[in-house]
């Protein structure tokens, strides 16, 4: 699944808004997470799962062409934390 | 971890309100097909890739032995399926410069 084919899904779920509309909202659902982040805010959607930011520490690193020292800086990445209604229907289906 | 806000489905239909001209109805109804169509497709084995924020992947997890840690009785961890979150290339370079709060 894509974006613009889960935009095409949710234009025939949704009959009063144009597909204008549902592309926009998608596209500012998603930005919006993405600016939350990056003023160091948490996303949570209960049943779906929370998005936070983790910290990673500084770190000497080498370039891997020169073979070179090189000083990281602490950065921070995206984690995501699937909720439980997402997680119990992952499973659901799943035996092996 | 780092302590602050939190954007809520709430905060979030609020900004599509103001932001996409829908009403309070429309924006909450839109945000929770948005999430619910990501779900269906990873409750379908479906992996979910959204550019410019990241994919959402199916792992299958071997069963494995594990513990209870207040008991420390020995009880196998069954075979599961997991979703994991790899962000994007662009998700990752806008959240990298994030400051910190210290």
């Amino acid at each position: 699944m894509t974006k613009s084919k889960l935009i095409e899904e949710l234009v025939l779920k949704q009959s009063s808004l144009s597909h204008k509309d549902i592309d926009l909202s998608v596209k500012t659902i998603l930005e919006l997470m993405v600016e939350a982040l990056e003023n160091g805010e948490r996303v949570e959607i209960r049943g779906f799962g929370s998005f936070s930011l983790h910290e990673r520490a500084a770190r000497q690193g080498r370039n891997p062409k020169t073979g070179d020292l090189v000083d990281l800086p602490k950065k921070y990445v995206p984690h995501f934390k699937p909720g439980k209604e997402l997680r119990s229907r992952v499973n659901k289906n799943f035996t092996n | 971890m780092i302590d602050g806000k939190t954007l809520t489905k709430a905060n979030m239909a609020e900004k599509l309100f103001n932001k996409v001209g829908l009403n309070k109805r429309e924006a909450k109804d839109i945000i929770d097909l948005f999430f619910e169509e990501v779900r269906l497709s990873l409750e379908r084995g479906e992996q979910v890739k959204l550019s410019g924020f990241g994919n959402f992947e199916l792992r299958d997890k071997k069963e494995r032995p594990g513990r209870n840690p207040k008991t420390g009785k020995e009880i196998p961890i069954k075979a599961r399926r997991v979703v994991t979150f790899r962000a994007g290339q662009k998700l990752r370079s806008r959240i990298k410069s994030y400051a910190g709060s210290d």
